[in-house]
């Protein structure tokens, strides 16, 4: 990591401990002095949101740990133990349940901005890839957290979840048998969820920072994706962006608490509410809303394919469609970065965003006539888009010349600026000598 | 494996017959105004003693609420009967405790409302093989299904009152007959809001229940009105604190964001970004 430090400790005691330990000097490189691009804009913010979101996870999950029982008979009952006999027992844990929606919300925020700007390409590939890691640990810990209430919804979750695993060739059962702990969703299936549900947002932080660490190799991206080729381009990370980044999180706060308070149940679904029962299964099994689009593309496969049976060729596309996201890097060969310099892609990538939520409410819907199409549709332009769409794009494209620097990117935007308010200046007169006239 | 198959296959079997687990098909859902709607809302204390009462005299002969205490209908936010009176209730039911030599006990404002059966046995066989459910959680495990876009205006008007709703259609649709051509069991009473017929024969009719109150008019309507919302502060009982909360933080957070957008702009403010 290249020094931004301008740390002179002064006292003798300062000075001993950075001697031996350089904490402070290492916090004041990388949380205050570290330069940061001017031009970044809200868009960047969501890193620093879901930042706070995972350490509001774990402390709400801590909290939420000390009463929680994690045994079939009583796991439901001592969920409402919690928010009907714990002292604020109801917001702590509707605040963790809400929390992992609006958590979810962030980082899709997050990686939209980073297929949009073009950040997974190099020298950020291993950040990108690190972070399509913590996107798979979260979808793991997310979903092993709703089966813990032990309601029908978590139950069904889990039974038709854990099942996808059993259609791996050769091994499908014996890794099913391995993760439920049993031949069926039971008692074993309930501790090991809760040990691995405490365990893996400690992991998620760890990668987070790995996430952070290659971050700072490069430094951050920007919007016009050129890289940064002076501290011209550059504001020190402290005050600029701390405080642009808490008027950020203060803001996604609002929605957050209008959740937790007024509505703490809707994000979910009614049937968690429900003692979960082996004999009676649901009218219709959904996951959360944030694993819709991955639900949809699962389900999208009801055919086979040569030696690949439906239900193993669905496992694939689901587990396919995030997996290329980590080999995105190298599937976009496009030199230049940032969609806003690409006028061929960018309708592409909207679409690329509108089919994503086409998928997300075809997740939730039964998987019947027009329904099923829409899916197959749906998964097809997700693929699509990265192996051919991209691919393709990044030869057959000219993008629109790029600024030489950040600084005059922002100059001649400041220039634009002028020159239309003169413009409108100049039309207004017009207008009112035009008036005079008549 | 097999298992699994063979358990999906039979549940989805029993499922079948129960038409209250499936999303209703009859006439659709007349949704109510609550007192506790909204993020303003609170609930009605009248109206939630009177649902106690249409839940002591009518649904607890069958159904349980076993998640509740004596003590939660003293307390802030619920029905707030006085103290003395529900001690004097609870002293009327009685607690099964084989460590005592009579082997059962009064009950006192701690103990958890009594079921009244003692097993799952001897529910069905009083109830016609069916299971009435727990009211504890009932008005948050029901809930009226809303379609794209109405599910995103319920979010942003904190609509959480389909349970209650559900409940309330549940006990105002039920019709002597079937429709013509509507197949129902035995056993069964035809209901139009489901759809179907349920087990549940119509525990309401006009002048069921005594209010004290001679202003409440004694209907179906009123008490279906009644007891949904005392079933909704069941499922929900620190809902009106919980909302109080919300309000002030709410206010807090507008203006946490408002400080910390000047700030933010007057730290801006010298750089050409």
């Amino acid at each position: 990591m290249s020094s931004h430090s301008n740390y002179n400790p002064t006292n003798p005691v300062e000075k001993w401990f950075d001697e031996r330990l350089p904490l402070i000097r290492f916090s004041k490189e990388h949380l205050m002095d570290f330069p940061t691009p001017k031009n970044i804009n809200y868009w960047w913010t969501f890193g620093a949101v879901l930042a706070i979101m995972l350490v509001m996870q774990i402390v709400t999950g801590i909290i939420l740990a000390m009463h929680y029982v994690p045994n079939i008979e009583m796991a439901f009952d001592s969920v409402e133990h919690i928010r009907r006999n714990v002292n604020y027992g109801r917001i702590i844990q509707g605040t963790h349940a809400v929390g992992a929606s609006m958590f979810f919300f962030a980082v899709y925020i997050h990686m939209f901005r980073g297929l949009y700007y073009g950040s997974y390409k190099a020298p950020r590939e291993i950040l990108w890839i690190l972070g399509v890691i913590i996107f798979l640990l979260m979808m793991a810990t997310s979903f092993m957290g709703y089966v813990l209430p032990w309601g029908q919804m978590s139950f069904w979750g889990a039974t038709v979840i854990t099942n996808v695993f059993s259609a791996i060739p050769l091994v499908g059962n014996t890794i099913l048998e391995f993760l439920v702990g049993g031949f069926v969703v039971d008692n074993p299936t309930l501790n090991r969820f809760f040990s691995l549900h405490y365990l893996l947002p400690f992991i998620i932080a760890a990668v987070v920072a790995l996430h952070i660490w290659a971050l700072h190799v490069p430094g951050n991206g920007n919007p016009t994706g050129v890289e940064v080729k002076s501290s011209a381009d550059t504001v020190p990370f402290h005050p600029y962006y701390t405080m642009k980044d808490l008027f950020v999180i203060v803001v996604f706060f609002i929605p957050f608490a209008w959740f937790v308070f007024f509505a703490p149940d809707i994000l979910g679904h009614a049937d968690n509410y429900i003692r979960a029962n082996p004999f009676i299964t649901p009218a219709k099994i959904v996951p959360e809303w944030y694993l819709l689009p991955f639900y949809a593309m699962l389900r999208a496969v009801d055919f086979d394919l040569l030696f690949i049976n439906a239900k193993l060729g669905g496992v694939i596309v689901m587990f396919g469609s995030i997996l290329i996201l980590m080999v995105l890097p190298w599937l976009d060969r496009s030199k230049t970065r940032s969609g806003n310099f690409r006028p061929m892609f960018r309708p592409f990538f909207w679409l690329f965003v509108l089919n994503f939520m086409m998928l997300m409410y075809l997740g939730a819907q039964a998987a019947e006539g027009i329904y099923v199409i829409l899916s197959k549709v749906g998964t097809a332009y997700y693929f699509g888009y990265f192996l051919i769409i991209l691919p393709i794009l990044a030869r057959i494209e000219t993008p629109k010349p790029l600024p030489n620097s950040i600084s005059e990117s922002i100059l001649d935007k400041y220039e634009a600026k002028a020159l239309k308010q003169e413009k409108m200046r100049g039309e207004g007169n017009s207008e009112i000598q035009g008036k005079g006239g008549k | 494996m097999r298992n699994i198959f063979s358990a999906l296959a039979l549940s989805v079997i029993l499922a079948i017959p129960l038409p209250a687990m499936a999303a209703p098909s009859g006439v659709p859902a007349e949704l109510q105004k609550w007192s506790f709607a909204g993020i303003f809302g609170t609930y009605d204390t009248n109206q939630l003693q009177r649902g106690f009462q249409v839940f002591q005299e009518v649904c607890s002969v069958c159904h349980g609420a076993d998640l509740i205490a004596f003590r939660n209908l003293t307390e802030a936010g619920g029905p707030e009967f006085p103290e003395s009176q529900i001690k004097q209730l609870a002293s009327e039911y009685y607690i099964i405790d084989p460590e005592l030599e009579e082997g059962e006990r009064p009950a006192i404002l701690a103990d958890l409302w009594p079921s009244p059966y003692a097993t799952e046995r001897e529910t069905r066989e009083a109830n016609n093989g069916a299971l009435p459910p727990d009211f504890s959680v009932l008005a948050k495990a029901r809930y009226i299904p809303r379609k794209f876009p109405l599910n995103f205006y319920d979010m942003a008007r904190a609509y959480q009152e389909g349970g209650a709703d559900y409940i309330y259609n549940v006990l105002v649709n039920y019709e002597d007959e079937p429709p013509y051509g509507v197949e129902i069991g035995d056993v069964q009473q035809y209901n139009a809001f489901l759809g179907g017929g349920i087990t549940m024969m119509s525990p309401l009719m006009d002048e069921l229940v005594e209010y004290d109150d001679s202003t409440v008019p004694l209907t179906v309507e009123q008490y279906a009105k009644d007891v949904s919302a005392f079933m909704y502060w069941m499922a929900d009982p620190h809902l009106v604190s919980r909302k109080t909360i919300g309000l002030n933080v709410l206010i807090f957070l507008s203006v946490f964001a408002l400080l910390m957008y000047l700030v933010k702009r007057r730290i801006w403010a010298g750089v050409k970004h």
